[in-house]
């Protein structure tokens, strides 16, 4: 890292990369802006402070990687990316479009910083399980991250790796929930309910930690704790407000996959430039 | 010597851990079965046992891939193709180079009945873009196509049987990747045989040839990419094309076959399989007699089919 960034600063890059996100949706026409803005304070402390992901270490073969097992959330990551410089920025409108890097959901064949395909949910976790063993084969001290959804945490996939992850002492591995309380179909508490999600994971002999998903302090201490060292992998629940800064947005499932018109774009960035101006 | 093709893969792909320590090995409590347990019992470190986690395995498995390792990913194959769409996206998607090897295949299985066989997989994986489908008809094609695979990392699917096969080809046989392999010559039709089949396809032909029919015999190791000008050829020199498979006739060999025929060189055909409909508990001798995919069973399909 060439510079630690503030608390202060990364909320600041959170707010500004919400801006990107809603502009990519809007000129896509299409995507998923409910989860998108509720996981984006967490990659933004992830990346910056965690990963410690530049250009230069993007594909590096000992990097810490991190996989958007909720593969829907994808403008979030584009976000990130573009904001470090990663991906070109002005790539970001092209979401979406035929020929672009951006898919729709992320495909790691045709843009590599992304790690892993995902968009069918269940997968990713299992995934992210894979390269944290063959790091641990490698004896690279590299750490893995995955970030499922809690609707996702339904499948039976995440189940699967949530039993197997311990058994191989995968303590470089690391899952956070983003606990946005909100699927297609309505309330996770109405569709399929999850809950107690802490009691269920910890009984799988994993390190638990739950946490406010948009408290920068707390998402960055609670990745810090994932770095024991002591045989367990960690799973952080995260709760979180579907929508999360911008107020029509937020909590509304209605939010969940369809994007903003012109009028709603320009009324949401608009109420974060009024936040990004009191932060000042 | 017979041997099953699983024995074959779970001795060759020991023997090359030795030399490759980018090898890992996954099984899903069938390691007795498949025999990825030689290689487990060499090299523990690169041996994962899944449990009964096909889904977790295949991914696992991909994310090592995607870490720069050689992944085996073992089951019957009928359990982990059946994981169609995890291994659609987190494997061949991904270009994740992962090699699902599918043990059990067809009805061979025999006594333990449909639910373990797999009569649909190769099907499956032949919808994948660039999923390559190889299937050994003996040991040492067994051995070449492990070989093969170790070299040259892609997504692929490798189908071996349960029962043993007896040798067609010495030890010294060259595997070519993605060509047909001539096992005789002749004019009047053409047999194109795959996997546990081939040996009773060959016999079949020479059971025509006595009564003056003259076969050609072609041994498809490389299902998918499939060698369409050995196709053509084929349809275009006899006239007459028959596939051979244990497997579904839909989708399988005969599929992929007709396929190629139909837009390259319309040629009248003969599928012989299992025709649309499930398997059942028998012996692999019964069943094979049963679906008329023994020797004497090949041969009374194609006196009718010509006749």
């Amino acid at each position: 890292m060439t510079r630690e960034f503030s608390l202060t600063d990364l909320r600041r890059a959170a707010y500004e990369m919400r801006i990107d996100i809603l502009r990519m949706l809007h000129a896509a026409g299409s995507g998923h802006p409910g989860g998108s803005l509720s996981l984006i304070d967490i990659l933004t402390v992830l990346f910056y402070r965690h990963l410690d992901r530049t250009v230069e270490n993007a594909l590096a073969p000992d990097r810490n990687r991190f996989v958007l097992s909720k593969g829907h959330g994808v403008p979030g990551l584009y976000a990130v990316l573009a904001r470090l410089g990663i991906i070109p920025a002005d790539e970001l409108l092209s979401l979406r479009r035929l020929g672009s890097p951006l898919q729709g959901h992320p495909v790691n064949a045709v843009l590599p910083v992304v790690e892993a395909s995902t968009g069918s949910l269940g997968q990713g976790i299992s995934m992210a399980q894979g390269m944290a063993m063959a790091a641990k084969l490698d004896g690279n001290g590299a750490r893995v991250y995955a970030l499922i959804g809690d609707g996702e945490f339904q499948e039976g996939q995440v189940w699967e790796t949530l039993m197997s992850a311990p058994k191989f002492g995968l303590d470089n591995l690391t899952v956070i929930l983003d606990y946005n309380k909100g699927q297609i179909d309505g309330p996770t508490a109405e569709v399929m309910d999850i809950d107690p999600v802490l009691d269920k994971v910890r009984s799988f002999r994993w390190d638990v930690q739950r946490i406010d998903g948009h408290d920068f302090a707390a998402i960055d201490e609670a990745l810090r704790r994932t770095r024991r060292g002591d045989g367990a992998p960690s799973f952080i629940i995260a709760d979180t407000v579907k929508g999360k800064g911008v107020s029509f947005m937020e909590g509304t499932v209605d939010w969940h996959g369809k994007a903003p018109d012109a009028e709603q774009t320009k009324t949401a960035i608009h109420e974060i430039e009024t936040f990004l101006r009191d932060l000042n | 010597m017979s041997k099953a093709t699983r024995v074959s893969f779970g001795e060759e792909i020991a023997a090359l851990g030795a030399s490759h320590n980018d090898i890992v090995v996954f099984d899903a409590d069938l390691a007795k079965s498949t025999q990825s347990w030689i290689f487990g019992s060499k090299y523990p470190d690169r041996f994962f046992e899944m449990g009964i986690q096909e889904q977790n395995m295949i991914g696992t498995a991909a994310g090592m891939a995607l870490c720069g390792k050689k992944p085996f990913i073992c089951s019957f194959s009928t359990f982990v193709v059946g994981r169609f769409e995890t291994i659609r996206m987190s494997i061949a998607y991904s270009e994740a180079n992962v090699t699902i090897v599918g043990t059990h295949c067809g009805i061979g299985v025999g006594e333990d009945g449909y639910s373990q066989m797999a009569l649909e997989d190769v099907a499956l994986m032949r919808t994948l873009p660039n999923m390559r489908i190889i299937q050994p008809a003996d040991d040492a094609e067994a051995r070449a196509a492990v070989r093969f695979l170790v070299d040259n990392p892609a997504p692929s699917f490798l189908r071996l049987t349960r029962q043993a096969l007896p040798d067609l080809h010495g030890s010294e046989y060259a595997f070519e990747f993605g060509k047909a392999d001539q096992l005789r010559n002749g004019k009047d039709l053409a047999i194109l045989a795959s996997g546990p089949v081939v040996a009773n396809a060959l016999h079949a032909a020479e059971l025509l040839a006595v009564e003056g029919v003259d076969a050609r015999v072609l041994n498809m190791h490389t299902i998918k990419p499939l060698d369409e000008a050995a196709v053509v050829a084929a349809a275009r020199e006899t006239g007459r094309v028959v596939t051979v498979e244990d497997h579904s006739i839909i989708g399988g060999l005969g599929g992929a076959v007709a396929e190629v025929l139909g837009e390259q060189q319309p040629t009248r055909m003969l599928r012989i399989g299992v025709r649309n409909v499930y398997g059942e508990s028998g012996s692999p001798a019964e069943l094979y007699r049963k679906h008329q995919l023994d020797a004497d069973g090949i041969a009374a399909q194609i006196r009718a089919f010509i006749a």
